[in-house]
């Protein structure tokens, strides 16, 4: 089944009516050990006081191991004894979740039902014969290109463009898709989108955006915006005619890495504060703010529209990597939003910006009890939106006026280790540098 | 008697206010020949139709007309930018050899390392067999034109790394000056100078400088100081962006380059450095460009390989430049064939390689310049224009910027001279300053033999492009434009050394110095310069 989307508005289309949510089964749960009464809770002590030894878990291997192996006091388990924290991949999550009783002091790196923001199709209206109004729209306008991307599948794998509905019926046909796909009972579900065919280009090449935002809670509303982020850049120059090449048009990093001409030392990356500092000398630097402020709504509305969906749970927080592209008149549209962000490192300079972000994730969930919760910046995250938007408390006077000045610094100087060393307590046993 | 002949008299004492006519001269004299001059005269034409103007007042009205107008800032601007690229004056009689360069033995020296250039150029000529020149084919011609946006995916061609001069034999040649008139005893006392330099030359020391560059003090606010995040802007940035626009609107040279002392707002930055440059987008200078790309399309050049090959080793290889591949090689390859550089060697002391073209029955012809600019390229040139490509992106603009800026100031990073912006007195100055305010450690370093301009003398070519964070950099250029010199990157490479002393002074080795130094991209410059400048003591 097809399902249509024009690639823009994302928050109407982020309304779900179906809800594939399994039955919570929490009567009966299975001993699964997360924070379990044992030896360790008979000295827990209140929430909120500090806790000296935190017990973690961490499904992946890349940067956030080494950012939760340094964290001072936080020990790792493996498979089943307790934890207090727990870094899970989807996998994990799917299996163990509904099984597992928390108390009130473990944190979990994902919200049970994520995938309500971030699969393609559920951001979109649920639709029953898709592909005839899908035909619909197509005519309505000839001549433009769109882009098919499978719903359930990542980094770029099964994405194709096409211009003809001929090419939907020979991809159809087409054998050259893998075995395993054939054999598979399930239908698999795609996304058509409108592809974006002015992007904003830089030395003629395209690029999108990765920017973090973090979820404490859903109800009320509390998210982080991380000031650091990227723009990945298409290795080859953009050109519409070049359709077939799919390493023109996808700026995954997964993708570019197969491309012909990849230099794995290149790096093909900017950092956002280079993005910013580029986009204002071009256009100035009223204009850029305004599509910074854009940037901030894309998250806003895409976050409260899922508000009701999702299942709020306070043990769970998540980090989210959305994709933006900005178009020639630098209007920003969403491309998609990701639960599990790669933490993978590909250089020097991209390890210390996850390893920043990670650790500054764990500074905001806070195990140790060292905030007030009344912060509007931790590290590199500033506070985006709190059931409400959220204004800096700087510069106030100094405008003179009651103009309230929005709190997202994304693409800003991230002076982060100044401002943690400002903000917290060392941690218990840890003297202050 | 001895008969004086008059003129000589008069000659030797002429004064100023002679020498001010002659410049004066010279100056309407390019001017006549260019499309502004051109476009008033239109203007005045146009003029005299306007009801305001009276047959008994017609210069004065026609004047003031011009000058509301506008037309009159231009031609300020004009003249402006022609008094930044006047042949220093000399004596009249003084061939035009000496006024470019009036100390023989840089004369001889620059001669020698242009002979080393060519050689290095006819060799690879040799060994590649390729010709220095040759029409492209038409299918050749086509295809260049479809991939005009696109340069970079090409491979880079055949051509060796060996031939791309890099900076260690530059330096080597720099080292190598002697003044003949000036015997030195080998012995190091502390009055000799420790340096690799050892040519006399008048360099400016820390309080010359403060007066010269005042606007670069503790008093005066600064773009990349008080601009921090923890300053409110009314102390400073927003009044600061307010006469920035200003100036803008005004279109005044001048007042740009004054004003750019003090930093640009990155929002400013491009206009304001173009109106410093005086380089304007006229459709004369598109059709130029259109020129320049034209004669790139229809030849193929061997220094097009150099551009290529240097393209790839640096640009390509940068974190951020990679990005303006392409526009490197549009508009390095146009820069090859634009002979309106030629015009700078009346004041560079280089002097243009010339070829000679054989014709067919062997016999040597004219010779001809070659390159078409005079300039060949050399390993980093490219990191000359990467900066710039964060600030324009129309490939004429970015080209006229790079132009202006070339034959303003960045020639003088690669030809021998004495003049104080030249390579061979930043290079001294940097020395000079570091012995003189951190003595210690330029004994320690140069007796582990790791000679601090051996580290420092790649920053200093390049300007630090490539070497600082790309806003660090641009801050650092907006200095060089607004007080009209380079010296400010020799008292950068001081400054960057003081920095970091207290860790060179535990090095015991060349290599343990040069990793010390090896990343620059966190240091903010104008703290580091203003201290130096401003806070050491003397």
């Amino acid at each position: 089944m097809l399902c249509v989307f024009a690639s823009h508005n994302s928050q109407e289309e982020m309304e779900q009516e179906k809800r594939t949510r399994p039955a919570v089964a929490m009567a009966g749960f299975v001993q699964q050990t997360a924070g379990h009464k044992g030896a360790y809770s008979s000295q827990r002590k209140k929430e909120g006081e500090g806790r000296s030894c935190i017990r973690y878990r961490c499904g992946l291997t890349n940067t956030i191991q080494d950012v939760l192996n340094q964290r001072p006091g936080w020990v790792e388990v493996k498979d089943d004894g307790e934890w207090d924290f727990n870094w899970c991949d989807v996998g994990w999550l799917r299996e163990n979740f509904d099984h597992s009783y928390m108390e009130e002091h473990v944190r979990i790196s994902h919200f049970r039902n994520h995938y309500e923001l971030t699969r393609k199709n559920l951001m979109v209206k649920n639709l029953k014969s898709e592909y005839h109004i899908f035909v619909e729209e197509f005519k309505r306008s000839p001549g433009s290109t769109w882009i098919m991307k499978p719903v359930a599948r990542s980094q770029g794998k099964g994405i194709f463009l096409f211009r003809k509905l001929k090419d939907i019926i020979d991809w159809r046909k087409d054998g050259s898709r893998s075995e395993e796909q054939k054999d598979e009972a399930q239908v698999e579900s795609y996304v058509a989108q409108r592809y974006i065919e002015n992007p904003y280009l830089i030395a003629g090449r395209k690029f999108d955006l990765r920017v973090y935002v973090l979820v404490t809670s859903y109800i009320p509303l509390k998210a982080w915006l991380y000031r650091d982020g990227f723009a990945r850049f298409s290795n080859t120059r953009f050109s519409l005619s070049s359709i077939d090449d799919q390493y023109v048009h996808l700026t995954n990093v997964a993708v570019q890495k197969t491309a012909p001409d990849y230099d794995p030392e290149k790096g093909c990356k900017w950092q956002m504060q280079q993005l910013r500092q580029y986009l204002t000398a071009k256009h100035g630097f009223e204009t850029v703010q305004t599509l910074f402020k854009e940037i901030d709504n894309i998250f806003i509305r895409s976050l409260i529209s899922v508000q009701k969906t999702i299942i709020n749970d306070k043990h769970c927080f998540e980090l989210y990597g959305y994709d933006i592209l900005l178009d020639q008149d630098l209007k920003p549209w969403l491309i998609e939003v990701n639960a599990s962000p790669s933490l993978t490192a590909s250089s020097q300079e991209d390890y210390e910006l996850k390893y920043g972000l990670l650790e500054d994730t764990l500074h905001i969930v806070d195990m140790e009890g060292r905030l007030t919760g009344k912060e509007k910046r931790v590290g590199g995250f500033d506070l985006m939106w709190n059931d409400g938007p959220v204004y800096t408390d700087v510069g106030l006077e100094a405008l003179g006026s009651s103009c309230l000045v929005e709190n997202t610094l994304l693409g800003c100087v991230n002076d982060r280790q100044k401002q943690l060393q400002q903000l917290l307590k060392p941690f218990p046993g840890q003297k202050r540098t | 008697m001895i008969t004086e002949n008059p003129v000589d008299i008069t000659s030797v004492l002429m004064d100023e206010s002679a020498e001010l006519s002659v410049s004066v001269t010279q100056i309407v004299q390019r001017l006549k020949g260019t499309h502004l001059h051109s476009q008033l005269e239109k203007q005045a034409k146009e003029c005299l139709h306007k009801p305001e103007i009276k047959l008994e007042t017609l210069k004065d009205d026609v004047r003031r007309l011009l000058k509301a107008s506008g037309w009159e800032r231009k031609l300020q601007n004009a003249v402006y930018r022609e008094l930044h690229i006047l042949p220093p004056s000399g004596h009249p009689r003084a061939p035009p050899e000496h006024t470019k360069e009036p100390l023989e033995y840089m004369c001889k020296a620059q001669v020698n390392w242009e002979k080393r250039i060519l050689k290095s150029l006819n060799s690879m000529c040799t060994e590649l067999g390729i010709p220095l020149a040759r029409k492209r084919p038409v299918p050749e011609q086509k295809e260049l034109t479809n991939k005009w946006n696109e340069m970079g995916t090409d491979e880079p061609g055949n051509a060796d790394t060996n031939n791309l001069t890099c900076s260690r034999l530059h330096l080597d040649v720099l080292v190598g000056l002697r003044n003949p008139n000036n015997e030195r005893s080998e012995d190091l006392t502390v009055r000799s100078h420790w340096g690799l330099i050892q040519v006399s030359l008048n360099v400016r020391d820390i309080p010359q400088m403060r007066e010269m560059y005042p606007e670069l003090g503790l008093t005066y606010g600064q773009l990349g100081i008080d601009d921090h995040t923890h300053v409110p802007p009314d102390l400073f940035e927003s009044e600061h962006i307010h006469i920035g626009k200003k100036v803008v609107s005004e279109q005044d040279s001048a007042a740009a380059q004054q004003y750019s002392r003090q930093g640009c707002p990155t929002g400013l930055r491009a206009q304001l450095w173009s109106l410093i440059l005086n380089t304007t987008n006229d459709p004369e200078d598109i059709t130029h460009y259109e020129q320049l790309k034209a004669r790139v399309i229809n030849h193929d050049l061997l220094v097009d390989n150099l551009i290529y090959k240097d393209v790839k080793l640096t640009a390509s290889n940068d974190d951020y430049y990679f990005v303006f591949e392409d526009y490197l090689y549009q508009v390095l390859l146009c820069f090859s064939r634009d002979t309106a550089v030629l015009e700078h060697f009346s004041y560079n002391s280089a002097t243009p390689p010339k070829s000679c073209i054989q014709n067919k029955s062997g016999s040597e012809q004219c010779a001809m310049v070659y390159p078409p600019n005079g300039v060949i390229p050399f390993h980093g040139f490219s990191m000359y224009v990467a900066p710039l490509c964060f600030l324009y992106n129309e490939p004429s603009t970015l080209y006229r910027v790079f132009r202006e800026m070339y034959i303003r100031y960045l020639f003088r990073l690669h030809s021998v001279s004495s003049h104080p912006s030249g390579i061979v007195s930043l290079c001294l100055q940097f020395e000079r300053l570091l012995q003189t305010h951190l003595p210690q450690l330029f004994y320690h370093l140069r007796e582990i033999g790791a000679q601090p301009l051996r580290i420092a003398f790649k920053w200093i070519v390049r300007a630090f492009s490539g070497y600082l964070s790309t806003d660090q950099l641009l801050l650092l250029w907006d200095r060089i434009l607004g007080c009209d010199s380079l010296e400010i990157v020799a008292v950068l490479a001081a400054a960057v050394f003081a920095f970091r002393a207290e860790n060179l002074m535990e090095v015991t080795s060349l290599a343990s110095a040069e990793a010390v130094l090896a990343d620059l991209s966190t240091l903010k410059v104008m703290p580091l310069l203003q201290i130096f400048l401003f806070a050491t003591s003397v």
